[in-house]
């Protein structure tokens, strides 16, 4: 049996001899083996929860400060902070624009870079070596970096068609959808480039479409990746705080994380701190959920986009 | 901006049909066998070319009633060629290219070149418009009330809504009763007759205006004091809501010297077509400048100014330390836990997993803003948990150990999950034969585990670099760039270029676009120059030429 182990394990082992040789032998060739591997799964284990075990208390205690806030609740819990939390801010709001924006995103984004995905890697075309390689150029300057410039366009824009403007949700998604083809075309290129050929040439022959080829039988078997790649835009979505505190300044506009961020500015920081823990939890729910639901898909999808060339 | 959401056409060119043909995928391009359409495409390509085609109209009127034609033009030749692209068979590729595409130019390119040419301008506050512009804000801003002004009745009016329509003043002659009417553009007399003047000379009423009364007026005080009327000695300004003055511009502009001159002092200021500004002999410039080309300028203050050079570099360094001690670290972490929890005799790695990769589904903004307030001096948890009283934002090392120990946190659990997956996919055979062969542990990592790991993982790790090196929340979220030095409030140690730059440009001082577009410019080179480096050794460049 081998085992690929860290060079401080080997140190553990020559630790001083026990009386009992026997079973002190077993008990440090477990630890060699197993032993060790627990621990270092309990200190990982510790390190991830604690914050969050913060947070819980926080959004349990009764206080609702940050000063009065323990590791462990000692002051009694009460749910409180979640009412608190829906009637004194526009947290049901910033809920439904973050959903709205991080959902459409995600699932435009998917949906465009798969299309673009499907050209790269099933068609030669003129101009396909450029097309891949000035997407690998463009990716790497990010969106955020002409946030100065984009402030400038959607100021013109808002006067135009103060629909997509400004502290609007759609102007907003508009923007991210920029951003989506850069991001994604490469990983979904490489899973096309999995999938062998065989499938849609015999398909092409009983005389589907290219549309139908795509549609019917591509799209089905890279579902599990797509699933993947739209929880991963999702996720960053939601996350995205500069262009979305630059858009949004309106109360009842704003994303959660635009929102969440005002609850603790300024004097309101200890006060407001249960509030904003109950918010963090609240929000946390669907990424949890969908995370748990797709864990098998993340670990193969996300290596698999790894090592796949 | 028309919209780009309509997907791909349906059945239009059936890539090789014939059972015949066996060779390379690569001749479907020729070939001219078409597939039936369908109905499902037809109808999905008439609703979605019928979106287009609405949202191309919605979008028009606005365009047409700003009489921006350039703009229409764009928007009447993007929506034709979509009509054309999705209504003929050929040009299959670009049918699924160019949704995306559209968006990308629209939202990333032209920003992305608009920033380029902004790199080369003053522009910013104070250079926001064009030289006219500044002359005319430079002089109307100038007037006073000079003793002998005349004074007139006043009476605000406007045409639209009382509380946000564009005002005029209405202003009689003392001692007549010629009303005239005045706004920006400058003072006209009315048809006599037109208005109505009450006892002591004010207006009353005026066709086609309506007169604001006085709690109207006042609640719109501010745009009256604003409202600046040219005149052909001055310019006419309201002093309170009821009395006008025409007042006399101090600083004048004279095309001759091409200067401004100020009838006060004496004092002229000559226009600096370098700078954008107008000039005294003494250094002194006038607050309001124009936007001018500067060439490099931008990029030269980087290296050359003194003020900015030094820290810039430090924050330069700062930078890529954080980018590759949070990427290092992560993998690190999250390799060793894979490692450890690596082993068919492990039990409950599912569940350790599990709770592992929570930090990585929580909303990361959040946890950045809790992981701040856990490092709060007076009532964190840190300094609660340990009894320490200390300031960790405060002092330049301490944050700096502070924000990496967050990106820590934050980055792990992802690291955990591509290097469990890349150890699975690492053939058990490989390690097993270097024991055979009598490798310990540790040689059997370095020479066959990590190599295979570093090899799976490099486009991820670079990445996550790139990534990193722009992590404009892991630092605007939690130091906002503290501790600044004393005498820089505008450039801390945390900063990285990312929140230094969003600072310059949207911080609390003068707005300076310009020079905020050249850093980005530096940040862009930099990231790019890294990847292209490391992606030369990664498969992913291979892969444009197979």
């Amino acid at each position: 049996m081998t085992m690929l182990t860290g060079a401080a394990v080997t140190g553990g082992a020559n630790g001083p001899a026990t009386v009992d040789r026997n079973a002190g032998r077993r008990k440090k060739r477990w630890f060699a083996e197993v032993g060790w591997r627990h621990l270092v799964g309990l200190l990982g284990v510790l390190f991830s929860l604690f914050p969050l075990v913060f947070v819980v208390s926080a959004a349990l205690n009764p206080l609702g400060t940050l000063s009065s806030t323990e590791l462990v609740p000692t002051g009694g819990v009460s749910l409180e902070n979640f009412g608190n939390l829906f009637a004194r801010t526009e947290f049901a709001d910033w809920f439904l624009n973050s959903l709205l924006i991080a959902g459409g995103a995600a699932f435009a984004s998917v949906f465009l870079s798969a299309l673009a995905a499907y050209a790269f890697s099933r068609m030669r075309f003129q101009g396909r070596r450029v097309g891949l390689l000035s997407l690998l150029l463009i990716q790497m300057f990010p969106q955020f970096l002409a946030i100065v410039a984009i402030f400038l366009i959607f100021g013109t824009i808002t006067d135009l068609w103060p629909a997509i403007g400004f502290n609007t949700p759609w102007g907003l998604l508009l923007l991210y959808l920029g951003g989506a083809l850069g991001v994604n075309t490469w990983l979904m290129k490489g899973f096309f480039d999995t999938l062998p050929r065989e499938l849609d040439e015999s398909a092409t022959v009983d005389g589907a479409s290219h549309a139908q080829v795509f549609f019917r039988i591509m799209l089905p078997l890279v579902a599990p990746i797509l699933a993947v790649t739209g929880l991963l835009a999702f996720i960053n979505t939601i996350n995205e705080f500069l262009m979305a505190s630059v858009f949004l300044t309106d109360t009842d506009a704003k994303t959660l994380a635009v929102g969440m961020r005002g609850m603790l500015q300024g004097g309101e920081r200890n006060t407001n701190f249960g509030i904003f823990a109950a918010g963090t939890l609240l929000t946390a729910i669907p990424t949890v959920l969908v995370f748990q639901f797709l864990q098998r898909y993340i670990v193969s999808g996300l290596t698999s986009g790894a090592v796949k060339g | 901006m028309s919209t780009p959401l309509s997907g791909p056409g349906p059945a239009q060119q059936a890539p090789g049909r014939g059972p015949v043909r066996t060779g390379s995928p690569r001749t479907t391009r020729t070939a001219r066998n078409h597939a039936p359409i369908t109905a499902t495409g037809l109808a999905a390509k008439v609703i979605l070319l019928g979106l287009v085609a609405g949202i191309a109209i919605w979008a028009a009127f606005p365009l047409v009633a700003a009489e921006k034609w350039v703009g229409l033009a764009v928007l009447v030749l993007t929506t034709a060629a979509l009509f054309y692209l999705y209504l003929g068979r050929r040009h299959v590729p670009a049918k699924y290219l160019i949704p995306g595409t559209l968006f990308l130019i629209a939202f990333q390119v032209v920003p992305v070149l608009y920033t380029a040419s902004t790199a080369f301008t003053n522009f910013g506050d104070g250079h926001r418009g064009s030289k006219d512009d500044a002359i005319v804000a430079i002089q109307s801003s100038s007037v006073k009330q000079v003793p002998g002004s005349t004074q007139y009745p006043l009476s605000v009016a406007t045409k639209g809504d009382p509380a946000t329509g564009a005002l005029v003043f209405l202003i009689t002659k003392p001692g007549t009763d010629t009303v005239s009417v005045g706004d920006a553009r400058g003072l006209r007399p009315l048809d006599p007759g037109a208005a109505t003047v009450g006892p002591g000379g004010k207006v009353t009423a005026a066709d086609g205006y309506t007169v604001l009364n006085f709690g109207q007026a006042s609640a719109r005080s501010k745009d009256i004091t604003d409202l600046v009327v040219p005149t052909a000695g001055g310019a006419l300004r309201s002093s309170g809501l009821s009395r006008a003055y025409e007042g006399k511009a101090v600083r004048a502009y004279d095309a001759g010297c091409d200067c401004v001159k100020d009838s006060d002092s004496g004092k002229t200021w000559t226009a600096d077509g370098e700078v954008g500004a107008f000039v005294a002999a003494d250094g002194e410039r006038l607050a309001q400048g124009w936007k001018v080309n500067v060439g490099l300028s931008n990029f030269t203050r980087v290296l050359t100014d003194e003020r900015i050079s030094g820290p810039f570099l430090g924050t330069l360094i700062w930078n890529f330390a954080f980018a590759i001690g949070s990427t290092g670290g992560t993998f690190i972490l999250g390799m060793v836990i894979a490692l450890a929890l690596h082993s068919p005799r492990m039990r409950g790695t599912n569940l350790y997993r599990m709770l592992l990769i929570l930090p990585y589904a929580m909303p990361s903004f959040a946890m950045l803003l809790v992981w701040r307030d856990m490092f709060n001096t007076d009532f964190g948890l840190i300094n609660n948990l340990f009894g320490f009283s200390v300031d960790w934002f405060g002092q330049d090392w301490s944050a700096r150990a502070a924000v990496i120990l967050v990106q820590l946190w934050l980055g792990y659990p992802y690291m955990f999950l591509v290097a469990t997956g890349a150890l699975q996919a690492i053939p058990r055979e490989l390690t097993e034969a270097t024991s055979v062969d009598g490798a310990s542990r540790w040689q059997s990592f370095r020479a066959v585990t990590l190599p295979l790991l570093l090899v799976a993982l490099s486009p991820l790790l670079i990445s996550s670099f790139a990534f990193n090196f722009n992590n404009f929340n892991a630092i605007y979220l939690t130091t906002e760039g503290a501790p600044f030095p004393a005498d820089n409030p505008s450039n801390g140690a945390t900063d990285l270029l990312i929140t230094y730059t969003y600072r310059l440009a949207f911080g609390g001082q003068a707005a300076q676009f310009g020079f905020a577009a050249a850093i980005s410019l530096f940040i862009f080179a930099i990231v790019a120059v890294v990847s292209a480096v490391s992606f030369r050794r990664t498969r992913q460049q291979e892969e444009v030429y197979s």
